[in-house]
């Protein structure tokens, strides 16, 4: 396993900390941007020569750029599977990228706010992830990368359509602003598909916890735009951003009635959850999330007050498989994962109970 | 009245929209209202409603005419872009020109790009601002001769490119 992963796994990415606007309901907000360069053949026409050539051009192209002094630079085809699926579970490539690594690449800024994927779908699909309901301060950033980007590197672009991208459903300003969301008391009180219903009216739609054709594990739910062309950025990040708060102000309003009218059911809830999971020996990655769900909500509400938000959130990200085998430094088995998911578990909490 | 999209119904739904003070109206019957029923509920607003109308129609004569065609920079053919639904290079898009700006419309609501471009095409201000003086007189000629949609489209891309003049002053301000 290659060193430089290594100093991730020992560091809390940005999107993690636990803080910024909302974050008691926002895990995280990102805005990713597709680009293409221009005349070489997107990734449905590209043969080995042009996508060798396109990942020495972008790798280069993005050394101008200020906000990726010093990056972490991979290349997809000499990292093990582990450590593939590792930069997946991080949300610094997708699944699919991870899928088939050759001539595939990532580059990583500090903190893992920025990460530009290199032989995506598109040439590059930038990405910029944030703490909290923060979506403008994450197009802020990536406005100005971007602007650096387009001076080093030929995009493809046409000013009828905008930014020219291999699925037409990217078309135009590339944009795809999500915010991770945790609405386990819509979900507990049976609102949440009438919420998803209503976002998807507004020109919203919602995903799993890592992005198309996932699951909602865990009671999060990725929320992004569709429409990328006919609108200025701003204008569809404004657009999220004001839909988001009114999605929040429902789980709020949902924890509110939980708390009140049903406090000890809730109570139960969280507390059963915190039992098997300062308990359990053997753990899969599925139960972990439904029950870091419940005593998150736990923490967020106040229920439950020697736990904080940050503590929850590694655990999220260090029990998922891959997580787990680079921690053991060693490939491990759906069993034996379990088992060390479960120790990791205890022997965290554990800690939180001394602490307090 | 009649329904303004199928040309057959009694229009029942009627659609207000006030564009620099002169109002637009949509007519429609329930059903063509149904269809774009998401949009209306969420005031998507008369610009999407109007591109979706245009659709009517073309579809079928364009298709036959583009089907035959190859991109020449890439080599994808038009079946071949059919079938995985993605294109093969920036060239595609003159290429099934057409049958992009149909899908464009059908995704998006629009085929008309409102937003930033690359630094390098970046236009001096005062070219910029020649340029919007010539859209700010090409709406108000579009509504003279009540060419809706052409206002709508105008009124938005005019939003824009100041709301980027904004932006590029904030920039400079800021660094």
């Amino acid at each position: 396993m290659p060193k430089e992963l290594d100093a991730l796994l020992t560091q809390t990415s940005e999107w993690l900390r636990g803080v910024g606007p909302s974050s008691e309901i926002v895990m995280s907000s990102r805005i990713r941007l597709a680009r293409n360069l221009e005349h070489f053949p997107f990734a449905t026409r590209a043969t080995d020569t042009s996508r060798s050539d396109v990942l020495r051009l972008v790798q280069e192209g993005v050394r101008h750029a200020s906000s990726l002094r010093n990056p972490l630079s991979l290349e997809l085809g000499s990292l093990d599977e582990v450590s593939r699926q590792f930069l997946v579970e991080r949300h610094l490539i997708s699944r699919e990228h991870a899928s088939s690594p050759e001539h595939r690449g990532v580059v990583i800024g500090p903190g893992e706010v920025i990460s530009v994927m290199i032989n995506e779908e598109d040439h590059l699909r930038v990405q910029v992830m944030q703490s909290g309901l923060s979506l403008r301060e994450a197009w802020a950033l990536i406005d100005a990368l971007d602007d650096e980007l387009s001076e080093a590197l030929p995009f493809a672009y046409s000013s009828d359509w905008g930014y020219l991208t291999c699925c037409l459903t990217n078309a135009g300003t590339g944009l795809r602003a999500s915010v991770m969301v945790h609405l386990p008391a819509l979900v507990i009180t049976k609102q949440i598909n009438k919420v998803l219903h209503a976002i998807t009216k507004l020109g919203l739609t919602a995903r799993g916890l890592y992005g198309e054709g996932t699951e909602a594990l865990g009671n999060f739910f990725q929320m992004s735009n569709q429409v990328s062309l006919g609108r200025g950025e701003e204008e569809i990040v404004e657009n999220i951003e004001r839909i988001m708060k009114q999605v929040i102000g429902h789980e709020q309003t949902a924890r509110e009635g939980l708390t009140t009218s049903n406090r000890l059911q809730l109570e139960d809830r969280i507390w059963r959850a915190y039992g098997v999971l300062r308990h359990a020996q053997t753990i899969t990655s599925n139960e972990t999330l439904d029950l870091l769900s419940a005593v998150r909500l736990g923490v967020d509400v106040g229920i439950m007050t020697h736990v904080n938000r940050p503590t929850i959130n590694d655990l999220l990200i260090l029990s998922q498989p891959a997580h787990l085998q680079k921690l053991d430094g060693s490939k491990l088995s759906a069993q034996e994962r379990d088992s060390k998911r479960a120790g990791l578990i205890r022997q965290r909490l554990n800690a939180t109970e001394h602490d307090s | 009245m009649i329904c303004e999209a199928c040309k057959q119904q009694q229009a029942t739904v009627h659609l207000t929209e006030i564009v620099n003070d002169q109002m637009t109206e949509l007519h429609l019957c329930e059903a063509c209202a149904n269809q774009k029923g998401a949009q209306v509920e969420s005031h998507f607003g008369l610009a999407d409603l109007l591109a979706g109308l245009a659709d009517v129609g073309k579809t079928a004569e364009v298709e036959e005419e583009v089907s035959a065609k190859t991109c020449p920079g890439c080599g994808m053919t038009y079946n071949d872009f059919r079938k995985i639904g993605r294109l093969g290079c920036d060239e595609c898009y003159t290429t099934f020109k057409r049958n992009v700006v149909n899908l464009l419309k059908r995704i998006h609501g629009s085929a008309h790009h409102l937003g930033k471009g690359p630094a390098r095409l970046a236009k001096p201000s005062s070219q910029a601002k020649v340029e919007l003086a010539e859209m700010k007189q090409r709406l108000e000629r579009a509504i003279e001769m009540e060419e809706f949609e052409e206002a709508v489209r105008l009124r938005d891309q005019i939003r824009e490119v100041e709301r980027q003049e904004q932006r590029a002053k904030s920039k400079k301000s800021g660094s």
